[in-house]
This record gives structure tokens, C-alpha cells and sequence, in this order.
């Protein structure tokens, strides 16, 4: 029993890190319809800017919220600078794009920082919460951190103008743009956000996983199952999409096939969501007019 | 994209003169003294097996619009088939080729059913997490007998048969050119044809296609199993050539070189496999060069590594050149021959 609690609570955590990719994701998707394949990368790269500033003295929590803003502007960046270009090319351009997006990224992480693993520091102590080896307080923390930014962003979305006007940018671009709201900047909006909390997500996954360039590969594939069980199109369902793979990942990795064959688990939930239920969970069935 | 360029005249003449010089390439190796020869023919062998590899994909992304980032996979699958029959079933090398493009082939048909209702982004999501996910099926305990596990399988380069008096690099880039020209041969015959039409007319417009009676599901599964049995093809070549296979070489990057050499060469484009293919290996061969040079002109802190280059490359061809070398090529000879006409205008 025990041992199952441990697995229920490690599932949590890792849910927690795909939750926040996910959401990343999904932040994307709504306002621009398209896949960031460079999400993990970005991430990826943001934590070692955050690991850069650690070792340089900053104190945790400042090298933290640094890294969240710089991660918004580089995601602002990227949206105005490399892909409004491409705002009407085929879908293969943008795969294309963001795949170059992603060795880009890997290639420079590499080339500054070198591919050897580097420790990354949590804020939490490694200690147990109630001293019997079940939960510990950093497992605690992670979701702790991944719950206080979607209610954050709840905020943002629910109570404030610019948040409705996102929400109006992504629902029905024409209709927004002729009540004032200025459609690209808040599609670029989207883009920072993602970043940040994808740079959230790459600071709470690196203790647990090590920081090296690729550390983002895995998880970014299982934040694409994530947010495709929750409907790709919803961030709530992202959210509860991140715990529902990441509590079933580790059960059936502990008690069904195997810690070896993990990813495989994740194929199968991308291919299985995408063929049987595409619309995910709790995602709307979009039907297209031809 | 050029749909129409099989009609054209004078492609044959300039494909044959192409594959010739290819086959007259390792002659050279009769008269030169160039102690590195061989090492060149074995870029010439890695060329040809990656312009396979682009070959296939070609097929799937440019000529019938299905987005594969999965594509190691089906080369993994390739490569270990023949690595596998080679080394416990004692097959003879050049048997093994069959047996690889038929197992990827079914592979493919099998990946091609759920692809039916990916579309766009989705599909490359699916085939994306196929090419994540596949190092680490290949190193699975329970196959480790047969796939060696995280070591690989090591296996022995075939022996050139003594009559030619040819080294064994040069007959490997022998065979290498002869899967090339077969496929390209077989690809070319495939796409001319009423089925060609059809997997282009799914491409550019699916339900127009439908309306005329062409069977979506049968063309596109079919399509992609063909794409994966000549990527299959290539992995197998790329066993026997290189004599190792590994899981770790596998990998999501394998997948991204296709994609760079397709783009490079040419989306929707034959010869533009080919230059894909030598675009791959050389950028491969000549990063550390660049990096250097880069580095001196630059003066630059770093080694520029041969992924940001190609990231940065791939960035680039989208926005100047979106039907890469090859389709430049064409965009310039069309300048060329209608310069007459553009002259009497003004």
C-alpha cells in the first residue's frame, strides 16, 4: 500500500511538470491552431538561463521570476520575429520551423553549456512531509507551484481587460480586431506566456530529472499526450490531463510494463487519444463547414 | 509546387546523365592515389542511402502532403531487420533487402491507419512521438537477445565478389547506387502514372479528390507504407554499409536530417533527393570546418555546432526558398527560357 501511495503522489509531481508543458501547449494552440514542437526545447533552454544566473549568485526565487520574464520576452520575440513571416504558409512550413526552432535551441544549449549533466537546485527541502517516506516536500512543492500559476492565470483570464482580449483574440480573431483589440500582439502575448510557463516547468522538472540539453524530449511528449487527453483545445483540461498521465504513467511503469518502456506508453496514448477520441476529454467536438 | 514536372521533356536525358557520372564516380579510384579515397566513396555511400531515405519521405510529405517526423523509425526498423536476419538467421546481405522494405512496408500500412485521421499538425505530432519513443523500444530487455540491447548488434561488411576487382567501399557504393536508381526508377514510374495522380490530387485538395472517385484511405495508407519500406531500404543499406546498428542512432535527429535533405533539396522534387541527400553528409562531414571558420571570422567563444546550422538553414529556406535547390533550379531555368518574351514586352 505504501508503495503505491509513494507511486499515486510521484505521479502527481510528474503530472504537475506535464500539466505546465501542457498548458504551454495548449496556450499556443488555442490562439494560432498550431503544435509547438519547440516548446520543450524552449523550456529547456530558459532553465539553464535560470541554472546560469544560480551560479552567478543570484538567490533562487529572483533568478526564478527572472527567468519567467525573460522566457516572456524571448517568447514575444519569437512569435513577432521568426513566425508572423509565416502567418499564411502551409502547415509544413510551420512544422518545418519549429523543428529548426527545436535543433536550434538544443544546438546552442549544447554549444554554450556543453552536454554534460549539470545538478540543478530545488527550492524545497528533499526531506519526507509527515516523516513516514510517503510524500515529500519537494513532490509537495511542485504541485504546490503548478497549482498557484493556473490559479494566476485563472485570474489573468477571468478578471482583467487584457486577458478578455486574448480570450476574444483566439475565440473570433475578425470580430476582435473590430472591437479594437489588436489580434497579432495578443497572439504574441500567447507565445510569452507559453514560454513562461514552459520556463516553469523546465525549473521544477531539472532537479528531479538533471539539466542537460535534452532533457525536454520525453516530457515534451508526454505533455503532447497530456494535452491531447484533456482536449487540446482547453487549459483546464491540460491541467487535469498533465495528472491523469502522469499518475497512470507511473502506475503502469511500476506495475504493468516497466520502467524501460515508459515512453511507449506515452505513443500510445497519443495515437490512442488521436484515434478514438480526438476531441480529448474534455475538449468541444470541432466541426468543420465545408 | 511543380506537379507537372514528370511531363516535361528532357528529365530523362539529364537523369540519366546524372545517375551515369554517379557510376562513373569509383572508377576514379583506379587512378588515383588519394589514400583516402575509400573514405570518400564511403561518403558516397552514406549520399546515396540518405537520398533513399529523403526519397521516401519525399514520397509521403511532398507528393502526398502526410507530415512524418517519424521516419528513423521506419529506417531503425529497416536497419535492424537486416542486422537481425544477418546475424542469427545467417542471411546473405542482399537477401536481407527484400525482407527489410517488406517489413517496413507493413509497418508503414500499419502506422498509415491511425494516420488516416491525423491531419497536418496532428500527424506530425503522432509520427514525432514514434521517433521519441523508438531508441527506447529498441533497447527493451525482452528483445535484447535479438537486438543487443544498448550495444546494438555488430555485423560483418560484405566481401565484394573477386571478379570485379573491386574494393569493398566501391562495392558498396555499387549497391547502394543500384537500390538508388531501382527506387528512383520504381518512384518515378509510380508518381507518372494514374496513381501518381491520384496521391498528388490528395495532396493538393482531398475531398475534390474524393468526389472523383479516388479511395482516400486506400491511396494514403498505401502511400505511407510505400514510404516506409524505401526509408526501410535505406536503414538496411545503412546497416550493411556501416556493419553496426544502435539504438541511439536512431533518434529524433535521424528524423530531422530527412527532414533537412527534403527541404533542402526539394519538397515534391526527385532530383532533389539526390541533393538532399549530399547536402546531409557533407554539412555532417564539413561541421567541424565550418564551425572553425565560423569561429575565425566571427571570432566566436564557441564551437557552432552542425544542428544550429542546419536549424538556422531550415529557418532560412522557408523564407526565401520554400521549394529548396531544386525548385530554385527550376524558378531560374523558367527565368532563362522566358527571358525572349520578357524582353520583347519591355
Amino acid at each position: 500500500m505504501d508503495f503505491f501511495i509513494q507511486q499515486i503522489a510521484s505521479g502527481l509531481t510528474s503530472g504537475a511538470i506535464y500539466a505546465c508543458v501542457a498548458l504551454g501547449l495548449v496556450m499556443i494552440y488555442v490562439s494560432t491552431d498550431h503544435i509547438n514542437f519547440a516548446q520543450g526545447e524552449m523550456a529547456m533552454f530558459a532553465t539553464y538561463l535560470a541554472w546560469a544566473m544560480i551560479n552567478a549568485g543570484v538567490p533562487y526565487w529572483i533568478a526564478f521570476g527572472l527567468t519567467i520574464a525573460v522566457a516572456f520576452f524571448g517568447g514575444l520575440f519569437i512569435q513577432r520575429v521568426i513566425l508572423k513571416p509565416l502567418e499564411h504558409a502551409p502547415v509544413l512550413a510551420l512544422v518545418v520551423c519549429f523543428i529548426a526552432l527545436l535543433s536550434i535551441f538544443n544546438a546552442i544549449a549544447g554549444m554554450i553549456w556543453s552536454y554534460t549533466i549539470k545538478q540543478f537546485p530545488s527550492p524545497f527541502p528533499s526531506h519526507d512531509l509527515f516523516g513516514n517516506g510517503l510524500v515529500s516536500v519537494q513532490q509537495l512543492g511542485v504541485v504546490g507551484v503548478t497549482l498557484v500559476m493556473l490559479g494566476l492565470l485563472t485570474v489573468f483570464f477571468r478578471f482583467t481587460t487584457l486577458g478578455l482580449a486574448m480570450r476574444a483574440a483566439a475565440q473570433n480573431p475578425a470580430s476582435a480586431r473590430l472591437m479594437g483589440v489588436r489580434v497579432a500582439w495578443m497572439l504574441a502575448l500567447g507565445w510569452g506566456l507559453a514560454a513562461s510557463i514552459g520556463a516553469i516547468a523546465g525549473m521544477l522538472v531539472a532537479p528531479i530529472v538533471f539539466l542537460d540539453p535534452n532533457m525536454m524530449n520525453g516530457i515534451l511528449v508526454y505533455g503532447f499526450a497530456s494535452a491531447l487527453v484533456g482536449g487540446i483545445g482547453n487549459p483546464m483540461g491540460a491541467v487535469a490531463g498533465g495528472f491523469i498521465v502522469g499518475v497512470l504513467e507511473n502506475l503502469v511503469g511500476s506495475y504493468v510494463i516497466g520502467n524501460e518502456l515508459k515512453l511507449s506508453f506515452a505513443l500510445v496514448v497519443v495515437v490512442g487519444v488521436l484515434l478514438l477520441k480526438p476531441a480529448g476529454l474534455f475538449g468541444r467536438v470541432i466541426v468543420r463547414r465545408v | 509546387m511543380t506537379a507537372n514536372w514528370a511531363n516535361k521533356r528532357g528529365v530523362g536525358a539529364g537523369a540519366l546523365l546524372a545517375w551515369a557520372g554517379l557510376a562513373l564516380l569509383p572508377l576514379i579510384g583506379f587512378i588515383t592515389e588519394n589514400t583516402s579515397f575509400d573514405y570518400y566513396m564511403y561518403m558516397g555511400q552514406s549520399m546515396l542511402i540518405y537520398a533513399i531515405a529523403v526519397l521516401g519521405l519525399n514520397l509521403l510529405i511532398g507528393f502526398n502532403g502526410q507530415i512524418s517526423l517519424g521516419h528513423s523509425a521506419f529506417f531503425a526498423l529497416g536497419a535492424y531487420t537486416t542486422a537481425i536476419l544477418m546475424n542469427f538467421g545467417g542471411w546473405p546481405y542482399w537477401a536481407t533487402l527484400p525482407i527489410a522494405a517488406l517489413v517496413c512496408f507493413l509497418a508503414g500500412l500499419a502506422f498509415g491507419f491511425p494516420a488516416l485521421k491525423l491531419e497536418g499538425h496532428y500527424l506530425a505530432l503522432a509520427t514525432f512521438t514514434l521517433a521519441i519513443a523508438m531508441p527506447q523500444l529498441l533497447k527493451y530487455k525482452a528483445i535484447a537477445g535479438w537486438t543487443g540491447g544498448v550495444g546494438g548488434v555488430l555485423l560483418d561488411k560484405p566481401d565484394p565478389p573477386e571478379w570485379t576487382g573491386l574494393s569493398a567501399d566501391q562495392f558498396l557504393y555499387y549497391l547502394c547506387l543500384f537500390c538508388a536508381m531501382s527506387l528512383f526508377w520504381l518512384v518515378f514510374n509510380l508518381l507518372r502514372g494514374r496513381s501518381g495522380r491520384a496521391i498528388m490530387a490528395i495532396r493538393d485538395h482531398t475531398m475534390a479528390a474524393s468526389t472523383m472517385g479516388i479511395d482516400i484511405a486506400r491511396y494514403k495508407t498505401v502511400a505511407f507504407g510505400i514510404s516506409a519500406g524505401i526509408t526501410g531500404i535505406a536503414g538496411a543499406l545503412s546497416a550493411i554499409t556501416v556493419a553496426y546498428v544502435a539504438p541511439d542512432s536512431f533518434t529524433l535527429q535521424l528524423s530531422i536530417s530527412f527532414l533537412v535533405g527534403l527541404v533542402v533539396g526539394g519538397i515534391a522534387s526527385l532530383p532533389g533527393c539526390l541533393i538532399g541527400g549530399a547536402f546531409i553528409v557533407l554539412v555532417q562531414n564539413s561541421a567541424q570546418s565550418i564551425s572553425d571558420w565560423m569561429k575565425g571570422t566571427f571570432a566566436l567563444r564557441y564551437d557552432v555546432p552542425a544542428w544550429a546550422i542546419y536549424g538556422v538553414l531550415l529557418l532560412a529556406l522557408m523564407y526565401v526558398l520554400p521549394d529548396g535547390i531544386a525548385g530554385g533550379c527550376a524558378r531560374i531555368r523558367a527565368w532563362w527560357t522566358t527571358r525572349g518574351r520578357r524582353e520583347a514586352q519591355s
